[in-house]
């Protein structure tokens, strides 16, 4: 992990955040800053000294960042044994059903693509 | 002489010290039953880790504004992970320039039945009208989340743990029903769990393999832009 990369991607990041908020898009700022970076990769031809390794490290670990959020869920541990019903029923089958049907989907056009030029 | 306990609790109470440490030691302590479990999916390192701190929070009757105040420098990486999210994608540029269409046609239909499937189970089976529309925006990027819930008059505070239990759900079960249904593409795999179950679900495609985190990456992107942009829209019909 290089000092250097890590400045870029805060950079990067608090362009994103200027840029959203300038002009009133519906994107949070980090998702801005993928696209900033992604422009700046292509801009350089991929070519910014030790954002590999900075960014490898970081998304090899990208799950932790998300347990403070998770863990927000003692705050709502009583509404959530009220309407455990209705909450189960949205996550579990309706979060498997959409990455199954969205997989299939693509998968399925990729073939005709595939073959339809080889 | 030395400090009591009691001194020693008062002090740790001040600093940040204690819960960003003691977040960082469940992480590790998830990652490692995972590893232990032949990376069963059902042992996914978050759910354990929240899990645990969840416990240690009652235990020592810490609330969850104490905790967080320590967590947040863990919780502050979640932005720049996400801004480096560009790399693998760019990595994957000629892929991803060859399915552009495939990615449109997917991404409607994932961010579609992510939020109508998640609404409409939870009306189905009884939900109050605030957990509904806190739920509609379960399977977009937190940050992107939570201002869609406050737009629609979800709580955002509860769709940030939603979308996280929705991530977990999409990590643990997503690779099992991708092989049921056969779909081996990794490209396919990683806009699946990207559309469905955000940057937890990228965190587990980015497991798979290069271009399935790749293709995660991005559809999560995506996809938050085009629920923001639609889901407001969707819900206003209704009233």
């Amino acid at each position: 992990m290089t000092v250097g990369a890590v400045t870029i991607l805060l950079v990067c990041q608090f362009a994103g955040e200027i840029l959203v908020r300038l002009f009133g898009w519906p994107v949070p700022g980090p998702v801005m800053g993928m696209g900033v970076l992604f422009l700046l990769l292509l801009a350089r031809g991929g070519n910014l000294p030790g954002m590999e390794d900075t960014a490898g490290g970081l998304l090899r670990n990208l799950s932790l960042a998300f347990i403070p959020a998770g863990v927000g869920i003692v705050t709502y541990l009583g509404l959530l044994t009220d309407q455990w019903l209705p909450v189960a029923a949205a996550v579990l089958p309706g979060t498997i059903l959409s990455i199954g049907v969205t997989g299939w989907i693509w998968q399925r056009l990729a073939r005709n693509r595939d073959e339809a030029a080889p | 002489m030395t400090a009591s306990v009691g001194q020693l609790w008062v002090y740790l109470q001040t600093t940040p010290l204690l819960w960003l440490t003691v977040t960082l030691i469940a992480y590790q302590i998830g990652n490692g039953l995972f590893r232990l479990s032949n990376n069963n999916p059902l042992c996914n390192p978050v759910l354990i880790a929240v899990a645990g701190l969840v416990v240690l929070l009652r235990i020592s009757g810490t609330d969850y504004k104490t905790y967080f105040s320590g967590a947040q420098f863990v919780h502050f990486l979640l932005g720049p992970a996400t801004v480096a999210l560009a790399v693998p994608l760019y990595a994957q540029i000629r892929v991803v320039r060859r399915s552009l269409f495939l990615l449109a046609v997917s991404l409607v239909s994932g961010s579609a039945l992510a939020a109508a499937s998640g609404a409409g189970l939870a009306a189905l089976f009884g939900g109050t009208t605030p957990l509904i529309l806190s739920l509609a925006p379960k399977s977009v990027t937190s940050p992107i989340a939570m201002g869609i819930a406050d737009q629609i008059g979800g709580l955002p505070s509860l769709t940030a743990v939603l979308v996280i239990v929705t991530g977990i759900t999409g990590a643990t079960f997503g690779p099992w029903i991708l092989d049921r249904l056969k779909v081996s593409d990794p490209a396919a795999r990683g806009v699946a769990m990207g559309v469905a179950s955000h940057g937890i679900g990228t965190a587990r495609a980015m497991q798979m393999s290069p271009v399935s985190g790749a293709f995660a990456g991005l559809a999560m992107g995506l996809n938050g832009v085009l629920t923001a942009i639609l889901l407001p829209f969707v819900v206003s019909l209704f009233r």
